[in-house]
């Protein structure tokens, strides 16, 4: 024992050695068992990067570059081209965008600075509730419901009115990229509205108060003073919901159309990096078609990771603890 | 000037109003989708649903038994993987590391947060599912887990750092190592908190699809060996729904209902537990 | 005099042993010169970083009697009583020189391990922090249980002893299982006090334990302190110097991480040496 000094008391002695000596080996073998756990997200990364780039070695030696230029995706003749993919994924994640993006900042807007206290719990509360629906499901909702009323609905008066331009011309069928854009704005609704919220909250109220106290009116209070400062977090937030928007598989699957193809316009079905990998991963016949799913994996890997380093770096130079992403 | 100031009132009240409009539609779907489901789906969820297989293409009839048996089987595989690696992962960012390192950490597990979960489905099919040469409910399990390790390494961290630092002081002043501090103070002070994260990341996997759909791929049977395909109950949702039998998109309904009850359960068991919790600590 | 603006620094060597004050000042108890000092603090400092929180304080705490640290806010009276257990290393960056004698070894020694010494050497902190999942009974005992004890006899006892000797047996005998949480602001101190005294350190290191209690229950606490010094060293640090003054038998003084001045209390209070402790105890600054 390293202070070893004789106890006037006898008590005091049969306490100690009653103690078990601390070795200081469970510290350390704590600490270590920890830092492994914790380095497991590290490691993660490099699987899913290694896994994917593995699995597409032949491929990208086949194809190269031209791979992402290509727009033809022919299993048969072993022609394979991402680029109908990352047209699709890049049209149906801006509709969404556009759709999502000012209902969930307004959204965000009204819960922190404009609605009645009693009102705002309930409704965050519901978005929640939102976030929780699964993708399949909103996907099975999606075909049967969705669908055919944006067919009979919204997608011929849209034709009627902007047939003229090449974005809403050709035939519709209901699936299309337009419904799938549609179902992806739904699905990302929750996350921009949460983090933009939190966002709006970290703003200090100090500057609320300044501009009260100039005599703005509360819509004004919200433009200058929190919706400027709040810029960078914001932005961060949609960044955030566009790495979601193109990770987005199910739901974009069960209502796009699956063609891989490249048209103007919105009604015609398309296809995203994500659909094409769920459909036709169990059908790859060959390893050729298979590597070249494993590619576009890859290149979906990239641009996700890309979108959310983006979002993360925004939201947390905002200099609050914002919970990011793992808000759902 | 005065009417200038009666705009000014009435642009603020329409942006209010305004931004009420746009809160409702973004609330909107859940209603919708919700109503939907009790309308389609309660009529198919009967007693046969919960006990029965499915039945062959072209036969009425049957159930999703084995369906929501499977996903049981999958959620526990994945917390195998997901919970210990998770939690003791959130453990090393609240109790050690460096400022900056912890932040690099929690840098990365954010942006894996955001990996679309196809993805782990195509990295465990090659991990586990070209090795094993079959699919099997262990893939699946892995797939989920993976999902499930940064989401609860992140959420059991902030619930330690819920923890206030007198305990671990009083506890370190008594002569109690640090590990022991933390196991036995800490993590059970945060017992509470911890047990909803899990919660929450095991209702947020048991609705993913995209990653079982190589790697459990589904069985119409029981499963009977954990390497072999299991069913699960979104993936007999999506094969049902994208089929063309009106009967298998009952089926696809009543899959649906079930699945988003559960979730919603878990979700509102959570809030309750985590309320009462605030409640005290105010 | 002007009130103290610029701080000289002593003019004389911080005073080390009580038993050099003890012929110039009326003494308590006449057992210090006997026996050896619970602690000798040689020349410590402590850095936090770049700052320095204690600088060169060399003094020598008396066993078995109460010495209480007094001084203004920030002048690092709880960062010196927690470097007698190495609580303060708790904060990252911290780093000493100098040492620390505790029974005639220094605890900074870098074979001796911290869980020991704390084991030895007992805290009871300002706000009291029983913990919240554990009952009363195993909030008393969780510093043995957790450290590998488990004779049930033994533990009954220590648990009837501790709370005996922390006042708070008679009322919680019939409630031992409840929560620890369950208790008042007061009786909850004295659960601490109970908890940290069941694993018998020979020291009790207090940090304003009463600061956060009414003045019915710190009355009590301060009751309980005397009975303490009966069987163990007690240091504690207060803001209050009228509880310094009712409570201990040394007291130093202490003011920028410097000690100025440590003697017996009565000393202190009617007859201090140093003139910044003089302006202190007079309240001229604090």
């Amino acid at each position: 024992m390293p202070i070893a000094v004789a106890p006037e008391r006898p008590a005091v002695r049969s306490t100690i050695d009653r103690m078990a000596r601390p070795s200081g080996l469970g510290d350390k073998v704590f600490k270590w068992f920890t830092l492994a756990m914790a380095l497991a997200v590290v490691a993660l990364v490099f699987l899913v990067g290694w896994q994917l780039a593995r699995g597409s070695s032949l491929a990208i030696r086949r194809f190269g570059f031209h791979f992402l230029a290509t727009s033809t995706w022919d299993p048969v003749a072993e022609q394979f081209g991402a680029l109908p993919f990352i047209y699709g994924t890049a049209v149906s994640s801006l509709i969404a965008l556009i759709i999502a993006v000012p209902l969930s900042i307004a959204t965000a807007v009204y819960l922190t600075e404009l609605a009645p206290l009693w009102i705002r719990q309930p409704i965050v509360s519901l978005i929640e509730m939102l976030a929780a629906i699964p993708s399949v499901i909103l996907g099975l909702w999606g075909i049967f419901v969705m669908i055919p009323w944006l067919r009979d609905h919204p997608f011929p008066f849209l034709k009627e009115i902007f047939g003229w331009t090449p974005f809403f011309s050709g035939p519709i069928y209901g699936v299309s990229m337009l419904a799938g854009g549609i179902i992806i704005a739904v699905m990302i609704l929750p996350i921009i509205t949460s983090v933009s919220r939190e966002i709006l909250r970290s703003v200090p109220n100090l500057q609320r108060e300044a501009a009260y106290a100039l005599g703005a009116t509360r819509w004004e209070v919200t433009r200058i003073a929190v919706l400027s400062y709040a810029k960078k977090g914001l932005f961060g937030a949609v960044i955030l919901g566009l790495g979601r928007a193109l990770g987005e598989t199910m739901a974009v699957t069960m209502v796009i159309g699956n063609t891989p193809q490249i048209r103007a316009s919105l009604f015609a079905p398309g296809y995203t990096l994500a659909s094409v990998i769920a459909n036709e991963f169990t059908e790859a016949t060959t390893d050729v078609y298979l590597q070249a799913l494993f590619e576009i994996g890859l290149v979906l890997f990239g641009i996700t990771i890309l979108a959310n380093l983006l979002a993360q770096l925004l939201l947390k130079t905002m200099g609050s603890t914002i919970k990011s992403g793992a808000v759902q | 000037m005065k009417n200038s100031h009666l705009w000014r009132k009435t642009k603020s009240a329409l942006a209010s109003a305004a931004s009420f409009v746009c809160a409702l539609l973004v609330i909107a779907p859940l209603a919708l989708v919700f109503l939907h489901l009790l309308r389609s789906g309660a009529s198919a969820v009967n007693w046969s649903f919960f006990t029965e297989l499915p039945k062959p293409v072209g036969v009425a009839g049957g159930g999703m038994v084995n369906a929501i048996a499977g996903s049981f089987e999958l959620l526990g595989l994945a917390a195998l993987v997901g919970v210990p690696v998770g939690v003791f992962g959130g453990v090393y960012l609240a109790e050690y590391g460096t400022v900056r390192g912890n932040w690099l950490l929690r840098f990365v597990a954010d942006v894996l947060n955001g990996v679309p979960s196809i993805i782990w489905g195509v990295v465990v099919y090659g991990l586990v599912v070209l090795r094993l040469k079959s699919f099997s409910a262990y893939a699946g399990g892995l797939a989920l887990g993976f999902i499930m390790i940064p989401l609860i390494m992140r959420t059991t961290e902030e619930v330690l750092l819920l923890v206030p630092a007198g305990y671990r002081e009083a506890s370190l002043a008594l002569g109690i190592s640090r590990w022991k501090t933390i196991v036995h103070i800490v993590m059970k002070t945060a017992l509470k908190g911890v047990v909803t994260a899990i919660l929450l990341a095991l209702a947020r996997v048991a609705g993913e699809t995209a990653p079982l759909l190589f790697t459990a791929f589904g069985n119409r049977f029981w499963n009977h060996d954990l390497s072999e395909p299991i069913a699960a109950l979104p993936l007999q949702i999506f094969s049902y729904a994208i089929s063309p039998y009106d009967d298998w998109h009952r089926q696809a309904w009543a899959g649906a209902l079930v699945l988003v009850v559960m979730i919603f359960f878990v979700n509102i068991l959570v809030r309750f537990l985590t309320r009462e919790r605030v409640a005290r600590v105010l | 005099m002007e009130s103290v603006a610029i701080i000289d620094p002593p003019m004389i060597t911080p005073v080390s042993l009580p038993q050099q004050q003890v012929a110039s000042g009326s003494e308590p108890t006449d057992a210090a010169p006997e026996r050896p000092p619970a602690f000798e603090v040689e020349r410590l400092s402590i850095f936090y970083g770049e700052k320095k929180a204690i600088e060169n304080v060399t003094l020598a705490i008396p066993s078995k009697m109460i010495t209480a640290i007094i001084g203004p806010s920030g002048c690092g009276k709880s960062t010196l009583l927690r470097s007698l257990n190495r609580m303060h290393e708790l904060v990252p960056n911290t780093r000493i020189e100098g040492k620390v004698l505790f029974a005639g070894e220094d605890i900074y020694a870098p074979h001796i391990d911290p869980v020991v010494i704390r084991r030895r050497i007992g805290m009871v902190f300002q706000k009291s922090n029983p913990f919240p999942t554990m009952s009363i009974a195993e909030n008393v005992l969780v510093g043995l249980k957790l450290n590998g004890v488990r004779d049930r006899a033994f533990l009954r006892e220590r648990l009837e002893q501790s709370l005996r000797m922390a006042a708070l047996w008679d009322e919680v005998k019939n409630d031992l299982h409840k929560p620890g949480i369950s208790l008042s602001g007061g009786q909850q101190q004295r659960l601490c006090i109970a908890r940290a005294i069941a694993v018998e350190p020979e020291v009790l290191l207090m940090d304003e334990p009463a600061s956060a209690l009414d003045p019915i229950a710190t009355a009590k606490i301060e009751e309980l302190i005397h009975e303490l010094s009966s069987n163990y060293t007690v240091v504690i640090v207060t803001h209050n110097m009228q509880q310094a003054g009712r409570c201990s038998d040394y007291t130093a003084f202490l003011y920028l991480g410097r000690l100025i001045e440590f003697a017996s209390t009565t000393k202190i209070f009617t007859n201090p040496s140093e003139r910044q402790t003089e302006d202190y105890i007079t309240g001229r600054f604090g």
